[in-house]
């Protein structure tokens, strides 16, 4: 269901700097469905990947082979990324606060961390360089925190925040909850999340995914996932 | 003629205490090089990798690494690295400093390093936390007074990379997904590629880089060299064996026994894959 709203964001043409997992189901269905379009950046420096497969990795070869250029990674993040290029940029982490500003660096103090993460990555660049940040996270009250242990990018982008559960938008620069997915309610949400969630006036109830969907996410399966 | 034996070159060019960078991008990653640091037991070695994974961890298991200059340290869509984690939360072999960048940062730093800048520039770490917990500052841009951050260039001691293959005079060729190991290649002090093939002629490739043979110190042949990573045009990424090591790593005496079993007891990257069993291969 993540996918599936998420992908539905993504209007045909866009540019869109695609993470591993996720993010990168959602670009290959709208790709596959309603934005034929859509150009899928991968920051290893594919431009314009047409994957059969879902890769494990963002440098797998088929990424290389089915893209229409491959640049080195300088490139890809000082002319295509900081130069303005790309519309669309998903992000993830362990961590989100109210104002879409996210940690995916440490659990607890920086130079003592109780959990250290695998880091930023591209995420601080992309947070900021990017029109639009959607970010992909399951909804639990360890990951949506009032406050967060270290800021990892800033949230001035984002959105929309696309949960197993719902999708939320800024309203006056805080996350409010703007539709549910089918089967949840407002008390889960609520209840998954650490900062007193407002729920919108008009609040809307997300589609069920399609037979369309549901048929091309049947066929993007992970290379070699057992899972 | 810089062709060499894997082993002497690491012998001969890489100092303990040398700040010493492997590159590769997911694609091309130099395990074979990497193995030979810690057979000859390198120590206090300063690593740099935009994105240290696999190798990375068992470096730092292996007690080669006094600090990690890095953007994203991780098991690529499969988690966290527990021997980087151990290193960092529990001091485990010894304690490890972080140089923590984006990969923006990293980029920037590396192509500063290869056109022999003392920093680079770009519109980057603005807002986050990180800035007050790495080496960046901020410059204006004397023409319009632009807040931008300038990043100190990435000098290595020694720039390690693999690729698809090198002629006899020891030109190298890579193609597919090329990473920043030109820039790694180009900013550090001493260099060595290990390459899947040599051949007589390198013929031209579409999308390509070929590194001339008098930027590059010692040019070994390390047929699979990148395994688990891959060739692009030899074989592919072994997705089982990163997933694999998950199991592999969380555990302190697994960990131990396996490097013992395949890096110790082997002496180069065939012996390497001999003990991996011919079926783990793709």
């Amino acid at each position: 269901m993540m996918a599936v709203a998420a992908s539905r964001r993504l209007a045909d043409g866009v540019v869109c700097f695609v993470g591993i997992g996720l993010p990168s189901l959602a670009a290959n269905l709208a790709r596959r469905t309603h934005a034929p379009d859509c150009v899928l950046v991968y920051e290893s420096g594919t431009i314009g990947s047409k994957p059969e497969e879902l890769p494990l990795s963002i440098g797998d070869g088929e990424l290389a082979e089915t893209a229409d250029a491959v640049v080195s990674v300088p490139e890809m993040f000082a002319y295509w990324l900081q130069g303005g290029r790309i519309d669309v940029g998903f992000l993830s982490a362990a961590q989100i606060d109210a104002r879409g500003n996210l940690n995916s660096t440490v659990i607890g103090p920086y130079d003592k961390p109780l959990v250290r993460l695998p880091g930023g990555g591209g995420a601080p660049e992309i947070a900021t360089s990017v029109r639009d940040v959607f970010v992909m996270l399951r909804h639990s009250q360890r990951a949506f925190v009032s406050a967060l242990d270290f800021i990892t990018s800033v949230g001035e982008n984002v959105r929309v925040v696309v949960t197993d559960l719902a999708i939320l938008e800024p309203v006056d620069g805080e996350l409010t909850l703007v539709a549910l997915h089918p089967g949840a309610t407002v008390e889960e949400a609520r209840a998954a999340t650490g900062w007193e969630l407002r729920v919108a006036d008009d609040l809307s109830e997300t589609e069920p995914p399609t037979t369309a969907e549901l048929t091309v996410l049947r066929t993007l399966r992970t290379k070699g996932a057992a899972a | 003629m810089p062709e060499a034996l894997l082993s002497d070159a690491v012998r001969d060019l890489v100092h303990d205490g040398d700040t010493v960078a492997l590159e590769g991008f997911t694609h091309l990653i130099p395990h074979a090089a990497g193995h030979e640091l810690i057979r000859h037991r390198k120590r206090e070695l300063t690593l740099v990798r935009m994105t240290p994974d696999v190798i990375h961890d068992q470096l730092i298991g292996a007690g080669c690494a006094r600090k990690l200059i890095f953007s994203w340290g991780g098991n690529p869509g499969v988690g966290s690295l527990h021997r980087l984690r151990d290193a960092v939360e529990h001091a485990w072999p010894r304690p490890l400093e972080l140089e923590e960048h984006s990969h923006a940062g990293m980029a920037t730093a590396y192509a500063a390093g290869a056109a022999h800048l003392p920093f680079g520039v770009l519109r980057g770490y603005r807002g986050g936390d990180l800035s007050a917990h790495t080496r960046v500052a901020t410059i204006a841009c004397p023409f319009t007074g632009e807040e931008l951050a300038a990043v100190p260039a990435h000098r290595p001691d020694v720039g390690i990379v693999h690729a698809q293959r090198a002629d006899r005079k020891g030109n190298v060729q890579l193609w597919g997904i090329v990473g920043v190991q030109k820039e790694a290649v180009l900013a550090s002090a001493r260099t060595i590629v290990t390459v899947e093939e040599i051949v007589d002629e390198l013929e031209p490739r579409a999308g390509a880089i070929v590194l001339p043979c008098w930027v590059i110190d010692a040019v070994c042949l390390a047929p699979r060299g990148a395994h688990p990573s891959y060739a692009h045009g030899y074989y592919d990424r072994d997705n089982d064996f990163y997933r694999a090591w998950d199991a592999i790593s969380r555990d302190r005496d697994r960990f131990l026994a396996w490097m013992q079993r395949h890096v110790f007891e082997t002496t180069d990257v065939a012996e390497y894959h001999k003990s991996l069993g011919e079926t783990v291969l793709a």
